[in-house]
Formats: structure tokens, C-alpha cells, sequence
């Protein structure tokens, strides 16, 4: 098996390599066959890394440690759900992972596109199946996943505790799916320069997988910030750490790059600088996912050093020097078609998010790499931790939040004084609102949150009479009611209301991001039974400790839970009972420590006791102190030892007897625990960051969904807008309208 | 003043801002860092400084008391030690022997970690657990 699936990925390269020459040579000598045999070559490298990709599935399904990746990744006491998503917890899986993902996805736009496009597209080919030769050269001749081992060990190393978590499942692939999905806009933005095919063709092409992108990225990023916070010990969900920096940073500049190329569909505007946009975000991609496996930098995902570095390092190389070199020589073909009108416009709004975004970015890039431009500078590595990043975050963000509020509401080309009043009034009057009632409530420690409740609050109502408004009009034309009329309002311009419902959502997040980082109380303290502790305006009662085993469905060990009953009060009265825990993985190396001792010595993990509410989440996790019960663990090692030893023992009773020790040792947990220290956080506002979220995607997907024949609805929205405009039936003024309105998103 | 002229001042004003914006961020940011460290480098620390302190936790020197804990962190490669009093989350992975980041400041002979500071390089993905 492993054979074919290394045969898989070496036939995969050929034919990649082959696709490159035979696409660039069609464009070249405008010989369609080969341009069509060009494309067929990523079918069959989508079809031929399916195949490796399941080879590698099944391998870790069957538990065949012959593997090596599997026997290092896996183990019979993985759990079935964590051998599905053990794969891409190895180097070798997720870069075989990344390739899947990039050619179904090459595939997918090529497919779409094979009618259209017939310039540009065979260099896009060229460029999708180069990622394809590097990720697949690594594959095959550094990084081989179909490594086997000559013995094939009984038993493999286990998937790492620490990624046993739902999210295993999908944060990884939704990752590397908005990493991939960003190489489709840079590969066909590459295509365009080189043809001097730069009108918006092939922004409309890629549109949707560059909002695919913005999305799956948004959603891997948030499942990891999910994680953190409902795994992790710690209780937070952003660390400003180089790995989660590496994913956010092709995201913002994918934030921006969905923005300004609404202004190069509408005015033909911005091509150099759309154009440095995407072609940034790809190298971005590209670099996160360098910096995860790189070790160049410290990061808590320490991922270890790899050989990967020159590699990876020389096409980021490759990416920067052709990007440079294609815009500068394609600079005069990039010129403008139209000039910014007035800075009261949606364009100069439009570009103002531009700039922030792009800032944020960089700040951002500035900070993670700040060790090593710290290093080449002054000789001494040094680094900048998350208040430094707040700092000049928290502002940026600010204005960002206030200009997606002010986009929607002002007009394209040129808004009037008066125009521009009439929509801004009503939310910034909410706006204002918010912001006395957060005063009056308390929230006037930190004024950056205050502020940030109110601008939330501005974009929020902002949008809420968009729809109001939109809505009016429509039941002006037809008798449909309040409810059909909203639908049929965001049927008919997906793009534009799918983007609003993603600004409110944005807007949500933030409020959440807000209230949770600036008015939160965490408390540590040590407990024994019956003492309280305090947080914000809960107190925390430790009631009694609970323990127990877990086995796996096969009857074996996977780990040994220590947990605890808490009961929460809040003036006096019950709000709920949690009941945090910690589970203990046995350690694999099993020489080093006793059969009973290892099972305390090995990984451990939080499973967070947590109230989730609108106003307030009440978060608990414990860490007992292992040591005051190390006299038992020896004692039940020696007589573990003594019994196994003998020779009349069979393995079934060695193994009654493990289970029969490992029993006593959590009932004494029971009887007589040991001090454990509770760390509880009073986090208000919090959900909004989740329910935002979920906003979001709702909004996105919308934008996203599949229109029918794009020709056929232009000429309809087109004669929409002709006839709204003579009816006069809208209250805002007259737009220009030539085509469906883009959607603004996030 | 004619539009072109117009736009070339709007332009030259713009990245002249943007330029001096950066070079404040680029100025704060080389007072504002800590230096990383090992412990054998952390003789000459000077008190008021933070510093991004790494190593590995020495076996048995884990003490927790009621609301803090003391630990000692030597260099990955050599004996130096240093003591380090903390308070605030400890990571699951953080256990003796792992390799630790934490930001600290100089208080006499120990060092103080700053509040939730403390990181555990864990033997995450990408990596075998036997390596650990």
C-alpha cells in the first residue's frame, strides 16, 4: 500500500511538470489542445493525491504501524474519531493534506473557467501546478508520508493528547483550505500581468475563492481560538503568538484585497495596487505556512526544526522577486482607467480600510519577525509580547470598526453633505447612546473598550437601516410583507446584504473581543474541599473532587481524569455547578518510569469547567498537585512490579491487576485529595465573539452561494436599476449602476 | 494648482506620514522588547529590565504554594540555573524537564515572572513525542 501511494505522488510530479509545459507551451503557440491537456493535468494530479491522501487515511484507520508516520502518530488507544484527524498531525500528512487541498481546488476554478479566460488562465494553470511540483517535490524526496518501517512496532506512539480535541478535525483542513484557496486569485493575478489581461475578468473568475479563502481561513483561525479557550488551561483565545500571527496576516490583507477589487470592478481603479494585494496575500499564504513548520521562530506550537527551511525559503524568494518584477513591468498596462471623485465617497472609505488593514498587517509582520530583525540589527534576539501588540492593535482596529460602519451608508463617486448626514445620523446617535449606558453601567476604566462598544453599536444600526431601508423599498414595489420583503431583498443582491451581515457579525466579535479582554477578572488559588475563592462577582466553592478512568472501546487505558464538583454563587445565589478536570495520558517512554507511574508522568490536559451567557462566561479549569500523590503511585509500582514479575502471572491478570491499581489510586484521589490549584475567570461579553462568528459565516455564505448565469443577471439588475430610477422609488440617492452592487465583507 | 501637482503633494504628504509612523513603531519597539535569555546570560541582568527567559525546568524544583509557584530553569545545554517565582497560568504541557519561556524581571538573587507569561514549547504536531 504504501508503495502505491508513494507511486501516487511520484507519477503526480511527472504530471505536474508535464501540465506546466504543456500549458505555458499552448499559450505560448495559442494551440488550445495542449492548453486543454494542460488543465487535464490537474485533474489527474487532483485524482492521483485523492489517492495518496486515502492510502494514508486508511493506514492510520487499520492502525498499520509498517507506517512510520502512523506508528509515530497513532496508536490502538487512539480513539477512532483522532486516527481520522492523525494524519495531518504529522509534518508528511499535512503537507500531503495541502497538496489534496490545492489541487481539488485548482481543479475546481480551472473547471469554472475552462470557457472563459482563455488567455490568462493556461499561466494560472502553469502557476497552481508549479505549488504542485514544490509541495509535491517535498513530498517525494524530503518529507515521504509512505515511509515504512522494516519491523512494524505492536504499538505507536498515540496521537498527542494535547490535539485530541474536536477541533483536530476541522481547524487544520480549514486552514490549509484559505491557504490554497489564496493561491487561485495570486495564481490567476500572476496569469493576468504576464497576458496584460488586467481588467477585472479575473477578479470576477476568482471572486468567489478569494471570499472562499477570506472564509475558510476566518474559520480555521476562530476553531483555534475556540480551542485555545475551551482546551487550553488558560483560558484565553488569542496569544499574539508567531504561529496564530502567520495565519491572520494573509487573512487581512485577503480582508482588504475582497474590498478593493469591488473598486477595480465598478471604476476600473487600484490595479497596482489590487494587483500587490494578491499577490502579497499568496506570499503570506505561503509563509504561514513556512513559519509553522520553520522553528525559525519561538512559538508555543513548536513544531520543531525541519528540513524545510531552504526550500520554502527560496520560493517565497521565487514568489517576491516575480511579483515585483511583474507589477513594475506591467506598471503602465496598471494605470488607472478613473480618478478618486471626492474623499466623501465609498471609494475613499473603501481605500481608508485599505490602508488600515494593510497597517495592521504589517504591524503584525513587524512584531513576529521582530526576533530575528532584532538579531540582524543589534546583534541580540529580542522580542515583543502581547501589550506591545495591543498597543498598536486596539487603535487601528478603532478606526477600522468606525469606517466599516461609515462604507455601507455613503455613496460611490461622490456623496453629498447633506446625503451622507441623512444616513450617518441614526446609527451614530445609537453609537453614542451605547456609549452613555456603558458609562452609567461601569465600563469607564477602559475608554479604547467604551469606544469600541459604541462604534459596534454605530456599524450594527448602520446596517439594521440598510435592511430597513432596502426593505421599505421593495414593499413599495410589490405587497410583499415585512419578512418576505427582507428575503427577497437579499436574494436579489446577495453580495451586497450577505457583506452587511458579515459587517454586523465583525461588529459583534469586536464588541466580544472588547468586553472580554478588558473587563475580565482571572483568579489562581489553591483549594482544598469546602474553601471558596472570589472572581469578579461569582464566588467559587471547591465541593468535593471526583476521579475516574477512561478506556478506549478495545478495553484499554487511555487515561486516568482527576476532576473536581464546583459550585458558583453569585450574591449568595447558585448560578450553576462545574465540574472542571484533568486527565493524565500515560508517558510513552516507558523505561524511564513504573507501569503505574507513567500513566502520571505522560501528557495532561484541562477539560474546562465553563458557563457560557450572554452577559458573562464563568470559566474553570484545576491543576491537582500530582506530587502529594507520588507515595501511592510508588507503592502501587512496587506491588505492581512484584506481581507482574512472577512468573505464574498471566498477561491478562498483569493487565486486572494494572486496572485494579490504577482503581485504588483514584478512590484515594477521592478520600484524601491533594491541595489543587482552580484558576476561574469571570469574562463578560464573551459569547459575542462566538455568536459573531457564526454571524459571519452566515453572512459570508450568503455572499458565497452560487448565482445563476452571470450574463443574464447582470442585464436583470441592470433593468432593476433603470427601473427604480425612474419610479424614483429608492431614498437614497440615484447610483450609477451598471452592475449588481458588490459586496463589502468584513 | 493643477490636479496632477495636486495629487503629487496628496501623495508625497501621505507616505511622508506613513514613513515617520513607522519609524516611531520601528524606535518604541527596539526600547520595548525583552531581550531572550538563557539563564547562564542572565548574570549581568539588570533589575527593572524584562527579559524573555528559556530553558528547561529542573527536575524537582517545582514548589507550589497557596496562590504562587517556584520554579528552576537551567540552560538547555549546561548547569546555570536560575530561580523564577510565578503566579498566573501554567500551560497543560508545563511539567519538569520541559523546555519553558517565560518573561521575567530581576528581584535581588531571583527573578519574578511576569503574570501569565509563562509558555511551554510543547512536542506538539509536526514532531514525535519520543523526541521529548
Amino acid at each position: 500500500m504504501a508503495t502505491f501511494g508513494r507511486a501516487c505522488l511520484i507519477l503526480g510530479l511527472a504530471v505536474a511538470l508535464y501540465g506546466i509545459a504543456a500549458s505555458i507551451h499552448g499559450a505560448r503557440s495559442g494551440r488550445q489542445d495542449w492548453v486543454v491537456s494542460g488543465r487535464r493535468a490537474v485533474y489527474a494530479l487532483a485524482g492521483l493525491t485523492t489517492a495518496a491522501f486515502a492510502v494514508l487515511e486508511i493506514a492510520f484507520l487499520r492502525s498499520d504501524f509498517s507506517f512510520s508516520v502512523v506508528a509515530t502518530h497513532s496508536s490502538t488507544t487512539t480513539p477512532l474519531f483522532y486516527k481520522m484527524a492523525a494524519p495531518w498531525s504529522s509534518q508528511e500528512g499535512s503537507l500531503l493534506l495541502w497538496l489534496f487541498m490545492l489541487s481539488i481546488w485548482s481543479s475546481l476554478v480551472l473547471f469554472l473557467t475552462r470557457r472563459r479566460m482563455r488567455e490568462v488562465a493556461p499561466y494560472a494553470t502553469a502557476v497552481l501546478l508549479g505549488f504542485g511540483v514544490f509541495f509535491g517535490g517535498l513530498l517525494v524526496f524530503m518529507e515521504s508520508p509512505f515511509d515504512v518501517l522494516p519491523i512494524p512496532p505492536l504499538e505507536g506512539t498515540g496521537l498527542n493528547p494535547l490535539l485530541r480535541h474536536p477541533s483536530m478535525m476541522i481547524h487544520p483542513p480549514m486552514l490549509y483550505s484559505g491557504y490554497t484557496l489564496f493561491a487561485v486569485p495570486f495564481a490567476f493575478a500572476v496569469g493576468a500581468l504576464i497576458t496584460r489581461r488586467v481588467d477585472a475578468e479575473w477578479i470576477r473568475s476568482t471572486r468567489r475563492f478569494a471570499l472562499g479563502a477570506w472564509l475558510a481561513l476566518g474559520i480555521g483561525i476562530l476553531l483555534g481560538a475556540r480551542w485555545s479557550y475551551s482546551e487550553l488551561g488558560w483560558g484565553g483565545y488569542w496569544a499574539w503568538d508567531p504561529v496564530e500571527n502567520a495565519s491572520l496576516m494573509p487573512w487581512l490583507t485577503g480582508t482588504a484585497f475582497i474590498h478593493s477589487i469591488m473598486i477595480q470592478e465598478r471604476r476600473g481603479m487600484l490595479k497596482i495596487w489590487n494587483a500587490s494585494l494578491v499577490l502579497s496575500t499568496g506570499v503570506l499564504a505561503i509563509l504561514g505556512t513556512f513559519l509553522v513548520r520553520s522553528g525559525i521562530l519561538d512559538s508555543i506550537h513548536a513544531f520543531g526544526a525541519s528540513t524545510l527551511g531552504v526550500p520554502f525559503v527560496s520560493l517565497i524568494a521565487v514568489m517576491i522577486a516575480g511579483s515585483i518584477a511583474l507589477v513594475v513591468s506591467r506598471r503602465e498596462t496598471l494605470r488607472s482607467e478613473n480618478k478618486l471623485d471626492s474623499l466623501l465617497s465609498r471609494e475613499a472609505v473603501f481605500l481608508g480600510n485599505n490602508l488600515v488593514l494593510v497597517a495592521l498587517c504589517a504591524v503584525i509582520f513587524f512584531g513576529t519577525f521582530f526576533p530575528l530583525i532584532s538579531e540582524a540589527v543589534t546583534g541580540d534576539k529580542a522580542s515583543v509580547g502581547p501589550p506591545w501588540f495591543d498597543q498598536y492593535v486596539v487603535p487601528l482596529a478603532l478606526v477600522l470598526v468606525l469606517l466599516s460602519g461609515i462604507g455601507p451608508l455613503i455613496a460611490w463617486r461622490r456623496a453629498s453633505a447633506a446625503g451622507a448626514r441623512r444616513n450617518l445620523l441614526g446609527p451614530a446617535l445609537v453609537g453614542v447612546a451605547v456609549v452613555v449606558v456603558s458609562l452609567a453601567l461601569g465600563a469607564g476604566s477602559s475608554p479604547p473598550t467604551v469606544l469600541m462598544f459604541g462604534l459596534g453599536a454605530f456599524v450594527i444600526a448602520g446596517v439594521v437601516q440598510e435592511f430597513w431601508r432596502g426593505a421599505r423599498a421593495r414593499r413599495a414595489m410589490s405587497d410583499d410583507g415585512p419578512l418576505r420583503s427582507v428575503v427577497s431583498l437579499v436574494r436579489r443582491n446577495r453580495r451586497r446584504y450577505g457583506g452587511y451581515i458579515v459587517h454586523s457579525g465583525m461588529a459583534l466579535m469586536f464588541i466580544g473581543i472588547a468586553g472580554s479582554s478588558a473587563l475580565q477578572h482571572a483568579n489562581d488559588a489553591n483549594l482544598k474541599p469546602g474553601q471558596s475563592m472570589r472572581s469578579g462577582p461569582y464566588d467559587v466553592t471547591y465541593v468535593r473532587p471526583t476521579s475516574s478512568i477512561t478506556t478506549t472501546a478495545g478495553g484499554r487505558l487511555e487515561k486516568v481524569n482527576f476532576g473536581s464538583v464546583l459550585d458558583v454563587r453569585r450574591d449568595g445565589k447558585h448560578v450553576t455547578t462545574l465540574r472542571p478536570s484533568r486527565s493524565f495520558f500515560p508517558s510513552t517512554a516507558i523505561e524511564d518510569f513504573g507501569p503505574v507511574g507513567r500513566f502520571f508522568e505522560g501528557e495532561a490536559t484541562s477539560e474546562v469547567g465553563l458557563k457560557a451567557g450572554l452577559t458573562h462566561d464563568v470559566w474553570t479549569a484545576m491543576t491537582p498537585d500530582i506530587d502529594a500523590l507520588k507515595p501511592i503511585i510508588d507503592e502501587g509500582d512496587k506491588v505492581f512490579t512484584k506481581f507482574a514479575n512472577d512468573p505464574g502471572t498471566t498477561p491478562e491478570a498483569r493487565s486486572q491487576a494494572l486496572a485494579a491499581i490504577l482503581v485504588g489510586i483514584t478512590e484515594n484521589y477521592r478520600r484524601s485529595p491533594p491541595p489543587t490549584t482552580f484558576r476561574v475567570i469571570a469574562s463578560p461579553l464573551v459569547t459575542w465573539l462566538w455568536i459573531g462568528a457564526i454571524v459571519i459565516v452566515g453572512g459570508a455564505l450568503i455572499a458565497l452561494w452560487p448565482t445563476g448565469d452571470p450574463a443574464r443577471r447582470r442585464v436583470r439588475a441592470g433593468y432593476a436599476a433603470r427601473v427604480a430610477q425612474e419610479l424614483g422609488a429608492t431614498s437614497r440617492e440615484p447610483e450609477p449602476e451598471p452592475e449588481p452592487e458588490p459586496v463589502r465583507s468584513a | 494648482m493643477d490636479p496632477s501637482r495636486k495629487r503629487r503633494v496628496r501623495l508625497v504628504t501621505a507616505l511622508t506620514i506613513a514613513l515617520l509612523l513607522a519609524g516611531a513603531l520601528v524606535y518604541t519597539t527596539f526600547s520595548a522588547a525583552s531581550p531572550e535569555r538563557i539563564p547562564s546570560q542572565l548574570s549581568t541582568a539588570q533589575a527593572g529590565q524584562s527579559y524573555k527567559l528559556g530553558g528547561t525546568v529542573v527536575a524537582g524544583s517545582v514548589r507550589r504554594t497557596p496562590d504562587s509557584m517556584t520554579f528552576q530553569v537551567r540552560d538547555p545545554k549546561g548547569p546555570a540555573k536560575v530561580k523564577v517565582s510565578y503566579t498566573g497560568s501554567v500551560p497543560d504541557p508545563f511539567r519538569e524537564g520541559r523546555e519553558v519561556i517565560v518573561t521575567v524581571k530581576r528581584d535581588g538573587g531571583e527573578f519574578v515572572g511576569q503574570r501569565d507569561s509563562l509558555v511551554t514549547k510543547c512536542p506538539s504536531k509536526f514532531q514525535s513525542d519520543t523526541q521529548s
